[in-house]
């Protein structure tokens, strides 16, 4: 079992024949990932890797292939008009992968999204990966392991360094999601906790969040009040200066809302275990599964 | 990308809010000019990308062409938290009766431009929203329709109880939305925005925040950054396609990916040391830009020791090792260096490394111990 996506996940790469976007189809069919179609308009009746048929839309894609989840490489500019197009074809689920995508865009595209029905994963984040099942994004498979361990994050690298933790102590995932550090995405932690407090391969989960917002406060909460599983939590920024960006446009702090230490009491008071270092989630998952 | 207070008015004026003239002196010569030019009392203002200008001294009143001059000696070349100003806007001073807040920001929470006002205007609009939080309205926007006119007069009415300046005010939201739409812009604020004895409503502040990823597809907007009123390292590493900020400690951090350099900078404080700066190569990341990051991080005087931090998804590795090769070559280290790299093309990354001499290794607490080692005992390349 896994949360979004499994075995019979059937995958459109829009963007296929681009830089990323073909490297990472690539990628993803040797995982074993379902690809059973491509996106690039112009390109239609084109195959990729002599296999997967393009198509000009991803009307067409579905319409011809039934695929259910789409992933979306291409450049900002053009990210928007992508994931509105993915939802409007009847995709149930939306990966966006591509960072840039500007903030006003997403206030459009969010509710667009959703009064379609679709589940939108980012944008600006790496993906997620069901291991041994499916793979859709960018996180390297071979850090990943099947197992009991769900995994939600903010963050790209951060969380290969988590989930290479775990695996190498032989505690795998049922499914490891990167939910992108911008300030306005289409999945949060709560939405990712409540799926893994529902499967029932998960038996706990680990949650990599960092500075700005105050996500990780509310999904503190969603724990406390409406979890059973065991949670252990990390988070990134405890040095950062105030009121400076790190990168994530997410990663702002604004007045008292958003500091590490505000983060670490909430996840504390909701009985989360804090880890350290990345390398103490390991121990601290350990003490609660036994 | 923040922009100056200048700037934002012209922006704001060019969407009809009405806004004192003024105008922008880099010389004292041309601040006395410009006060000649107004006639009357003029305020002199820093600009800079910093608030609490008033506090710092960056604002001053002059009530003659002289005094103008004098101000803006004063001015010129001041430092604020830690910037230095260059140019200073001259506008003539206004009669206040009142001054008002009023903001847009992109909310997370709602994920919608959400407007701020406050009648209780001019002084630290954080202050007000923690003590007397009825004094602020909340009203989020639905980007599809943009501010409504009935949503903008309440909240003119909001901020004032004569309808004719609530319906000015009304007018000046909708125009500042706007103003906000049309620049790509992650905030968008006049305060103070003010009433004068002969009841007119004037904007007498402007501040903006471009979203940074607006900027590729509106290059007008790109134009207006001010790179001299930037740090000259942070500058060097946008070129670069990196993302820099300094710090004060001796550890010189270079990461691929936001999350894992913050950890990184959090791990070397927690075995006792103090990251020098954030800096994150990013993704798909060339040996190019490993050697700008490393040139960056070696100008830095207060660099003890460079860590390089590398998990390689999309970044590969090999481009990281190579990228420290030429580095090196072109210009060899003064401070030691310590390289944990993992992942994409590992192999072939310490092929690399070992051929030049270099070593690498897998765990990140353990790298970090040793740049932290390394830096506290003031160990030479």
């Amino acid at each position: 079992m896994s949360i979004f996506i499994d075995a019979s996940t059937r995958l459109v790469v829009q963007g296929i024949t681009g830089r990323d976007g073909s490297f990472h189809a690539k990628q993803m069919l040797e995982y074993g990932t379902k690809v059973v179609a491509g996106v690039t308009p112009g390109k239609g009746g084109q195959r990729f890797e002599n296999t997967v048929p393009i198509f000009n839309t991803v009307a067409e894609a579905v319409r011809e292939t039934k695929a259910n989840t789409s992933v979306i490489y291409v450049p900002p500019p053009f990210a928007a008009d992508a994931m509105m197009e993915a939802a409007d074809a009847g995709v149930s689920l939306i990966v966006c992968i591509t960072e840039g995508v500007p903030v006003l865009d997403m206030t459009r595209v969010y509710p667009f999204v959703k009064g379609r029905g679709a589940r939108l994963i980012g944008p600006n984040c790496p993906g997620l990966i069901s291991p041994g099942q499916s793979k859709v994004g960018i996180i390297p498979g071979r850090i990943c392991a099947p197992g009991p361990i769900g995994l939600v994050s903010r963050s790209g690298t951060l969380t290969y360094e988590v989930v290479y933790h775990l695996t190498r102590a032989g505690l795998g995932q049922t499914t490891c999601v990167g939910i992108g550090g911008d300030p306005i995405n289409g999945t949060n932690f709560i939405d990712c906790l409540d799926a893994f407090e529902r499967d029932s391969a998960t038996k706990a989960v680990v949650m990599i969040g960092e500075i700005g917002g105050t996500d990780e406060q509310d999904a503190a909460r969603f724990v406390k009040q409406s979890m059973k599983k065991p949670v252990v939590g990390f988070i990134a920024g405890q040095t950062a200066p105030p009121g400076r960006r790190m990168g994530h446009a997410g990663a702002i702090i604004s007045g008292s809302a958003g500091t590490a230490a505000e983060k670490i009491a909430a996840f504390e008071d909701a009985g989360i275990g804090v880890a350290k270092r990345p390398v103490d989630v390991v121990d601290l998952i350990r003490q609660r599964l036994r | 990308m923040n922009i100056h207070e200048y700037q934002a008015k012209d922006i704001f004026r060019e969407h009809g809010i009405p806004i004192p003239p003024g105008g922008v002196a880099s010389t004292t010569a041309e601040a006395e000019g410009l006060a000649r030019r107004f006639g009357g009392t003029v305020v002199v203002k820093a600009q800079v990308h910093a608030g609490g200008r008033g506090k710092a001294g960056g604002v001053k009143l002059a009530k003659t062409p002289d005094e103008a001059r004098e101000v803006a000696a004063k001015i010129l070349g001041m430092q604020i938290k830690g910037l230095t100003v260059n140019k200073v806007l001259v506008t003539p001073a206004a009669d206040i009766a009142t001054e008002a807040y009023v903001g847009i920001i992109v909310d997370r929470a709602s994920k919608r431009p959400v407007f701020m006002v406050s009648p209780a205007g001019g002084i630290d609009i954080e202050e007000v929203a923690a003590k007397t939080p009825e004094k602020i309205m909340r009203l989020p926007v639905d980007p599809v329709y943009g501010l409504l006119s009935f949503q903008a007069l309440q909240m003119g009415l909001f901020l004032y109880p004569d309808i004719k300046q609530a319906r000015a005010a009304a007018q000046i939201m909708e125009q500042l939305y706007r103003a906000f739409w049309a620049s790509g812009a992650s905030l968008a604020e006049i305060n103070p925005l003010v009433t004068t004895p002969d009841r007119e409503v004037l904007a007498l502040d402007a501040k903006m925040v471009i979203d940074d990823n607006e900027l590729e597809r509106r290059p007008e907007l790109a134009l207006l950054r001010d790179e001299t009123a930037e740090a000259p390292s942070e500058v060097r590493a946008r070129e670069a396609g990196l993302t820099f900020i300094k710090l004060d400690g001796n550890v010189g951090c270079i990461v691929n990916g936001a999350g894992l350099a913050m950890a990184t900078m959090d791990l070397v404080k927690f075995y006792g040391g103090e990251p020098a700066n954030f800096l994150d190569i990013g993704g798909s990341s060339n040996p190019e830009k490993v050697v700008a990051a490393l040139e960056i991080i070696t100008s830095d005087k207060n660099v003890r020791s460079i860590l390089f931090n590398i998990f390689g998804g999309i970044t590969r590795t090999d481009d990281v090792a190579n990228g420290i090769v030429t580095a090196t070559r072109t210009s060899p280290l003064t401070v030691p260096m310590v390289i944990r790299l993992t992942g994409t093309n590992e192999d072939v990354a310490v092929d690399i490394l070992q051929q030049h001499g270099f070593s690498a290794m897998t765990e990140m607490d353990a790298a970090v111990q040793r740049a932290v080692e390394l830096a506290t005992t003031g160990a030479s390349a």
